[in-house]
């Protein structure tokens, strides 16, 4: 401490004769709130075994559920154990995955950064300038997740025909999918505090020098999550490359499966590309290290600044007004397009009817089921964080990033071989559902609990409610809406998945995603408008819901 | 010869007025005290100072360089102010070593050394230097936002409200710290509190701001004990006010004959007191008898707090009744040592020591 060399003294001569400050030992202001907090724990040793025995049940379904979502990780060894280390090396170390590897690279290192700049700059422009009409842009930005992104590619295609190869799957994937950055991107710069950039520019920096050295870094962990986030969707998606007829290993295996059903070619593939979702989920953890960006300090930010624009209003308004037009704009002038074209004749009501009312219906049961099963994890990770809490909300995270196409391989497999009754049955495609969207369910429920109070939990305690009574009187009342929020999620991914629903759904089944699909296969366009037609117009209410959402879940 | 010039700002926040005319003059290397009400205007003054937003009018002038004047102004980055603020502001991305060393050029030699000093001036440990700001209690983080601030070697060092977030006593003893560095170091400083106690002890200049104007600017002790009016005079302690006659140097008043600040001559006048002007000491009820020019009281009420106790005393014969209607008989309330205070029932006799100051 006592560091005082006198030719290091070169920093001002005055300074020199400085008394230091009093060391800073003294400051014990948040060692003094510790005990407080611990004597606001029940200490009746009665009372805690109760509690003790509410939450090892809740602890147990939450062990039961991430074992459950684990099931198609542990298909992937067991079938690569099974087939053989021989056939396994023949089936992966060959041309077609090194082609399909390069194409999916190539696809996320273009689509990625590209997005990232996309998003920034447009979250900038709504969040931070004083752009005509900010927060109708904000919104545009999020509305195209309305649009399932094989309708995006079906609009490319039906507009520009000749839209193939790489290039038209980065420009379709960039449309289809930076809404994943933005709205991370967008909410972290709302709740920037502005003392930090003001403080910079008191310490000498000019306006592009605060921007790269103190608003970027604090951008960091949004702009990771969103990268993964869509980088995870390139992954998986496979309806917007088939219909440019650009390979990746998600098509490649939809097409060896339907060839040769689950062979083990198809399970090798799926077994490459789980290992391509760990590169990315391990390199995005390695981007963001172990940071925290939230704002030191206590009180209320105050209100951020617009930058004002001035001559560069109009350029400026150039990018939002061009993204909308080619991600929203795009699909809406093709759809209606097609709609005017097809006249009536394409409104079949009995047959969308049929489709809308099973999608509605797979989608609310789905969504109930993950929520249900989201729920035990919720609470625990709120109310009694841990070690083993962390090792299980990880399982559930790392499957919900498994494509589609994968989950819907492993339980393929595994009904036909273990419990054939239950193959192509909706028991079988609502689990599938429930564990791909189990991540989303989670995050919204958690939210919601956290906003509960624990005391409202043990206030009901002492009025004389058994434990699960007192949760379900409280903190489930209480975490209600963000349950229904997370169920709208759900039901919104449900309702423009495509891959899992066409390997797993129970014979006869027709959503509105397999009809679109099955009659633009059929180069039918104007038969399958009506089907994108509904898709978007049912999500696009549920894209609100995401954006308010990201506005209160700016931290995470 | 003053350093820094303030003339006429006004800054509009829509309809509303946040600084309507402020004219402030600081000489260079003095302490100057913005207090006043939240919402008054002085942060709104102390953002303009350091650039973040410009004036709508008027002019302000730091050592011979004009800052702003009128809509045009000089950004933030190209004034050399340093800022504390409320809470440090500190960058959580950085470690506190690049948190201190952020305004320094980045190929700056010796800049590792410097870091290291600066943190030994601000009292903090070498090894708190590989930390982050969210590891660090709240006076922590304050010494490092001080010790970032001072790195630039600015012109002129704007604090706001930095003692506001420490518990009582850390904030009495960082903010003589504080004092005691910037003036060695020579740096011209303003600072920006809502705690007149604190605009007190560390200015050597104090400006009371109200309604987005100053109502008085001077030394602490000219604005403690001669305020322009009753408000100032309850914003910065305890006053006890009182309606007087004056002549020659003198006030007849409730509490007696009490030498004043001025020499007119007024008939219906008001005076202020501080109440740690009135002597009390302890007697009894036969004490009272045969000096009516003595002055005497009850207590009525006391209440202890420690080292200090809150008393009450009702007049008992006071020399220049005031019209009872208009006042009544409303007993003084007085702050005396918490040790040896006079008990309910008490008979006390006051005296006034020094001279009571007359309201314009």
């Amino acid at each position: 401490m006592a560091f005082v060399d006198d030719d290091r003294l070169h920093f001002r001569p005055r300074l020199r004769f400085l008394r230091p400050l009093p060391p800073a030992g003294n400051d014990t202001a948040s060692g003094l709130m510790l005990p407080a907090a611990d004597l606001a724990r029940p200490g009746l040793p009665a009372a805690r075994s109760a509690r003790l025995r509410s939450s090892s049940w809740i602890l147990l379904a939450a062990v039961l559920v991430s074992l459950f979502a684990l099931l198609p990780l542990a298909f992937i060894v067991w079938v690569a154990v099974q087939t053989g280390w021989e056939t396994v090396a023949t089936l992966v170390f060959r041309p077609r995955v090194g082609e399909l590897l390069v194409n999916t690279l190539l696809l996320v290192v273009l689509a990625v950064p590209i997005s990232i700049v996309l998003s920034v700059a447009l979250a900038w422009l709504t969040e931070r300038s004083d752009l005509p009409g900010a927060r109708l842009w904000a919104w545009l930005s999020v509305a195209p997740l309305a649009i399932p992104a094989f309708v995006h590619s079906y609009a490319w295609i039906t507009l520009v025909p000749g839209l193939h190869g790489l290039w038209a799957g980065v420009l379709v994937s960039v449309i289809a999918y930076f809404p994943f950055l933005y709205l991370p991107v967008a909410a972290a710069l709302r709740r920037l505090d502005p003392a930090l950039e003001d403080t910079a520019a008191a310490l000498g920096l000019g306006p592009w020098r605060v921007f790269t050295r103190v608003v970027l870094p604090q951008l960091r962990l949004a702009i990771c999550g969103g990268s993964l986030l869509v980088g995870l969707h390139l992954l998986a998606e496979y309806g917007l490359y088939v219909f440019i007829r650009f390979d990746t290993f998600t098509t490649a295996i939809v097409d060896q499966f339907q060839s040769t059903f689950n062979g083990p070619a198809a399970n090798m593939l799926a077994a490459v590309l789980v290992t391509c979702c760990f590169v990315l989920l391990g390199l995005e953890v390695l981007v963001r290290g172990e940071e925290r960006y939230a704002r030191v300090g206590s009180g209320a930010a105050r209100q951020q600044q617009r930058t004002r624009l001035g001559r560069a209003t109009l350029p400026c308004l150039a990018l939002p007004v061009i993204t909308t037009l080619l991600a929203l704009g795009v699909p809406f002038i093709t759809i209606g397009r097609w709609l005017i074209a097809g006249g009536a004749d394409v409104w079949r009501l009995d047959e969308i009817g049929l489709a809308l009312g099973q999608t509605l219906f797979l989608a609310l049961a789905g969504a109930l089921l993950a929520t249900v099963a989201a729920m035990p994890m919720a609470w625990i990770s709120i109310r009694a964080p841990g070690p083993l809490q962390r090792i299980l909300e990880g399982c559930n995270y790392i499957v919900g990033s498994l494509p589609g196409v994968v989950v819907a391989l492993a339980l393929v497999t595994i009904t036909v071989r273990i419990a054939l009754p239950l193959y192509q049955t909706l028991f079988t495609i609502l689990v599938a559902y429930a564990l791909m969207f189990l991540p989303r369910a989670l995050i919204s429920l958690r939210a919601s609990i956290a906003q509960a109070p624990v005391e409202l939990e043990r206030a009901a305690a002492s009025l004389g409610r058994p434990p699960l009574k007192a949760l379900w009187s409280t903190t489930i009342r209480l975490s209600a809406p963000g349950a229904a929020a997370g169920m709208a999620l759900v039901a919104l991914g449900i309702m423009n998945e495509l891959t899992a629903t066409q390997m797993l759904a129970p014979n006869g089944t027709r959503t509105l995603a397999m009809a679109f699909w099955s009659y633009s296969g059929e180069i039918d366009y104007a038969s399958a408008a009506p089907y994108a037609f509904i898709m978007v117009a049912m999500s696009l209410p549920l894209t609100w819901l995401l954006y308010v959402q990201s506005k209160r879940m700016a931290g995470r | 010869m003053s350093f820094l010039e303030i003339t006429d700002v006004h800054k509009h926040y829509g309809p509303v007025a946040a600084l309507a005319g402020v004219d402030l003059s600081v000489t260079s290397g003095s302490r100057t005290a913005i207090v006043g009400p939240s919402g008054c205007g002085k942060t709104t003054l102390l953002r303009l100072i350091a650039g973040f937003e410009a004036p709508d009018r008027g002019r302000i002038v730091l050592d011979g360089e004009v800052l702003a004047n009128g809509g045009a102004a000089v950004p933030a980055h190209r004034r050399g102010i340093g800022v504390v603020a409320q809470d440090g502001a500190l960058f959580p991305h950085l470690s506190i070593a690049d948190n201190i060393g952020f305004g320094m050029a980045r190929g700056e030699d010796k800049r590792t050394e410097r870091i290291v000093e600066l943190a030994y001036i601000v009292g903090l440990d070498k090894a708190i230097l590989r930390r982050r700001p969210h590891e660090l209690s709240g006076g922590q983080q304050q010494r490092v936002a001080l010790a970032r601030a001072m790195a630039m070697k600015p012109r002129l060092m704007l604090l706001d409200e930095p003692f506001s977030a420490l518990d009582t006593g850390l904030r009495a003893s960082m903010r003589k710290a504080v004092a005691e560095l910037l003036e060695t170091a020579g740096i011209t400083t303003i600072l920006v509190t809502h705690d007149q106690a604190e605009a007190l002890s560390f200015a050597s200049q104090v400006a009371v701001m109200r309604d987005g104007l100053f109502s008085q600017v001077g030394t602490p002790r000219e604005l403690y004990l001669q305020p322009k009016d009753r408000m100032i005079a309850e914003f910065l302690g305890d006053a006890i006010i009182l309606p007087a006659k004056i002549a020659d140097g003198f006030a007849s008043s409730p509490l007696g004959r009490i030498a004043v600040d001025t020499k007119e001559r007024r008939d219906v006048a008001r005076i202020m007191l501080r109440p740690e002007q009135v002597l009390l000491k302890r007697t009894s009820r036969e004490g009272m008898s045969g000096t009516p020019e003595m002055l005497f009281g009850e207590v009525t009420e006391s209440e202890f707090a420690g080292s200090m106790c809150t008393i009450a005393v009702r007049l008992l014969n006071s020399p220049d009744p005031p019209d009872a209607a208009a006042i009544g008989n409303t007993p003084l309330i007085l702050r005396k040592p918490g040790m040896d205070a006079p008990v309910v029932g008490e008979i006390v006799r006051l005296t006034v020591s020094g001279k009571a100051h007359v309201f314009a």
